[in-house]
C-alpha cells in the first residue's frame, strides 16, 4: 500500500465514512469530523504510520490536504 | 436581580476569541435594554452558541424574570419546532445568521450579532413565580422535557459553588461546554457572581484557535467531560506549557480510576488544582466535590456533598444506610434541588414538586471518611460525551422510524449499541440515531442478532445484551 492509500485508509477507518471525497474533507465540513472523529482521526493516522504525533500537528491538522503536509514535514512520510 | 453587575461595572465580564469584550457595567445597560424590548415576563427560547450574544441574552432574560429555555443552536429543526409547538414562547433569542431559517417571525431587536424574534404564538402558558429557567436533560432525543430551575436554584447552587472552588475576581474561565448544558452554564453563573471574566469561544478543544485564545487570554480555568479528558491526554496535554492555569474541573460522568489518577498526579505536581464532581440538571448543577487536596488519595470517589448540600443512601427495603461500602441509591438534599420537570407548556405553572430532596437515580456506596463512589445506575441511560440519553427513548425513536421495527439500544458510557434484527436497516439506525441526538456516530455501534431477548412477559432482557458489547 502507497503512503497516500494508508493516509485515505486512516481517514475512513478514523472518521467511518466511506472513501468517496476524502481527499476534500476538512474539519467540521461533515458531521463525523468533530471532535471526537478528530480523536479517532488521529489515533488511526498513528497506527498507520506508527508515529506519535506533538500537539501543535495535532491541531493543526484541519483538512485533508494540512494533513500531509503535517506528516511529509514533521514526520519524513512521502506522498 | 440574580447577578449584580454593577458591583463590578469596570471589570470585563465577558471576551471572546474575535477580540470583542464587555464589561459588567455594559452587561448591565444591555440588560437594560432587551428587557424594554421584551413586554413583560414570559417564556423565551434561547438558541445557544458559546458568543457573548448568546450569553448576553440569557443574563439579560434572567436578571429581568423573563425566563429562557436554553437550547443548542444546532438543534434539529424539526425537534425544534416541535418544542416551539409544545410551549409556544413569547420571543426567541437565536444567532443572527440563524434569521433566514426563521422568516415568518420579526426580528425587533439585535445585539452582539444575536436577534430576538417575536413570534407569532397565541398561547402563552401561565409561568410560576419562582421558575426562572428551563434546561433539557439531555438536549438530544428531542423529547420535550425541561427541567424547571428556580431563582433560589440558579443563586444557591452559583453560591456553593464559588464557596467550595474559592473563585473570585481574578479567575478567567475558558469555556469547553455549550453553555445550554447544565455544566457549562454553571461555570457561566459561579462566576458571574464574583466578577470574573469568561473568555467565550465555540472552538473546541482540538482546534488550535482554542489553545491560542486559551494562551493570549491566559485562561485560569477549564471544565471538562470523562471524553475531554480522554482528548486531552491524547493532545499530550501534559507536556504543554499553560502558566495561566490553575484549576481543572471534571463533571458530567465518572472518569475511568487510570485518568482520574493521571490528572490528578499532574495536578498536585504542577501545584494545580483537580476538581472531580458530580451533579444533575436536576440539582441545578453541582451536588458532590472531591476537595483537590483529596483527588490523588480518594481517587474514584466524586467527594462530597457541596457546601449547602447533604448526601444519604436508600437501601432496596427504604432504610438509611449507615455502614461504609453498602450499595444504596443516592438521595440529595439541598437549595439547588430542582422544582421539577415540565412536558408540556401547561407544566409551567407547576410549583416545587421535590421540596429540596432528589433520589438522583445513582447507585453509591461512602468510605470509612465518609467520601462517596458511584457504583451503578438505576435507570436506563446513558452518558454520551458526558450528555444523558435515555435508552428507553432511544429505542422508542428507532420503533417510531423504522416501522415498529424490534430493537433495543444498550451499552456503557461513551459506547451505545444499537441491536436490531433485520440487517438492511442496522446502518440507518445508526445514522439516524447519531443525527437525531446529534452525537457523533462513533459513539454508536449497530449490531446485527438473530432476535432480541425477551422474558414470556415481553420485556428486553438487556442484561443478556451485554455479551456483545466490545469495550
Amino acid at each position: 500500500m502507497t503512503n497516500l492509500e494508508k493516509y485515505k485508509e486512516a481517514f475512513v477507518k478514523g472518521l467511518e465514512i466511506g472513501a468517496e471525497g476524502v481527499e476534500s474533507l476538512e474539519y467540521q465540513g461533515i458531521p463525523q469530523w468533530d471532535s471526537v472523529g478528530h480523536m479517532g482521526l488521529i489515533a488511526a493516522i498513528e497506527d498507520s504510520f506508527d508515529i506519535m504525533m506533538d500537539t501543535d500537528d495535532i491541531i493543526d491538522l484541519n483538512s485533508f490536504e494540512k494533513g500531509k503536509e503535517i506528516l511529509s514535514k514533521n514526520y519524513g512520510i512521502d506522498f | 436581580m440574580l447577578w449584580e453587575f454593577n458591583k463590578y461595572s469596570d471589570k470585563i465580564a465577558l471576551v471572546d476569541e474575535f477580540g470583542m469584550l464587555m464589561t459588567y457595567g455594559e452587561l448591565a445597560k444591555e440588560g437594560e435594554r432587551i428587557a424594554e424590548m421584551v413586554e413583560s415576563r414570559c417564556l423565551t427560547f434561547i438558541l445557544c452558541k458559546n458568543a457573548i450574544g448568546s450569553v448576553v441574552g440569557y443574563v439579560s432574560f434572567l436578571n429581568a424574570g423573563i425566563v429562557p429555555a436554553l437550547l443548542n443552536a444546532s438543534l434539529e429543526r424539526e425537534l425544534l419546532d416541535n418544542l416551539l409547538l409544545t410551549y409556544q414562547p413569547k420571543y426567541i433569542w437565536i444567532p443572527k445568521e440563524q434569521k433566514g431559517d426563521f422568516s415568518d417571525m420579526e426580528c425587533i431587536y439585535t445585539s452582539y450579532e444575536y436577534c430576538l424574534l417575536k413570534t407569532n404564538f397565541q398561547t402563552e402558558y401561565p409561568l410560576h413565580s419562582e421558575l426562572a429557567l428551563l434546561l433539557t436533560t439531555s438536549g438530544s432525543t428531542g423529547s420535550p422535557k425541561f427541567v424547571r430551575q428556580s431563582y433560589q436554584n440558579i443563586k444557591a447552587n452559583a453560591e456553593s459553588i464559588v464557596q467550595y472552588l474559592c473563585l473570585d475576581e481574578t479567575e478567567r474561565p475558558i469555556t469547553t461546554l455549550p453553555m445550554n448544558y447544565t455544566y457549562g452554564l454553571s461555570i457561566i453563573n459561579s462566576h458571574l457572581l464574583v466578577g470574573a471574566t469568561l473568555l467565550i469561544t465555540d472552538k473546541a478543544l482540538m482546534q488550535k484557535e482554542f489553545w491560542k485564545f486559551f494562551k493570549e487570554q491566559e485562561a485560569t480555568s477549564f471544565g471538562g467531560v470523562p471524553y475531554t479528558y480522554e482528548m486531552l491526554e491524547r493532545l499530550r496535554f501534559f507536556r504543554m506549557e499553560l502558566p495561566s492555569l490553575r484549576t481543572m474541573t471534571q463533571a458530567g460522568g465518572k472518569l475511568t480510576p487510570e485518568l482520574h489518577k493521571k490528572f490528578a498526579e499532574y495536578a498536585k505536581e504542577t501545584n494545580r488544582n483537580f476538581v472531580v464532581m458530580y451533579g444533575q440538571c436536576e440539582a441545578t448543577a453541582r451536588m458532590g466535590y472531591l476537595p483537590p487536596e483529596k483527588a490523588v488519595e480518594r481517587c474514584g470517589s466524586m467527594g462530597i456533598a457541596i457546601p449547602g448540600g447533604r448526601f444519604h443512601l436508600i437501601a432496596t427495603d427504604g432504610s438509611i444506610i449507615t455502614e461504609p461500602h453498602m450499595t444504596g441509591e443516592l438521595v440529595y438534599e439541598g437549595l439547588n434541588v430542582t422544582l421539577g420537570y415540565a412536558e408540556h407548556g401547561d407544566d409551567l405553572i407547576k410549583g416545587d414538586e421535590r421540596q429540596g430532596v432528589l433520589e438522583t437515580g445513582d447507585m453509591a456506596q461512602f468510605d470509612e471518611a465518609g467520601y462517596y463512589y458511584i457504583v451503578g445506575r438505576k435507570k436506563r441511560f446513558l452518558k454520551i460525551y458526558g450528555s444523558r440519553v435515555n435508552l428507553d427513548e432511544i429505542d422508542r425513536m428507532i420503533k417510531g422510524k423504522f416501522d415498529n421495527a424490534d430493537c433495543a439500544s444498550a451499552g456503557i458510557d461513551d459506547h451505545m449499541y444499537l441491536f436490531v434484527t433485520d440487517n438492511s436497516i442496522a446502518e440507518d439506525v445508526k445514522s439516524f440515531v447519531a443525527l437525531k441526538t446529534g452525537l457523533n456516530p462513533m459513539a454508536f455501534k449497530a449490531v446485527v442478532i438473530d432476535e432480541i431477548p425477551k422474558n414470556d412477559a415481553g420485556k428486553t432482557l438487556y442484561k443478556e445484551l451485554e455479551k456483545y458489547y466490545e469495550f
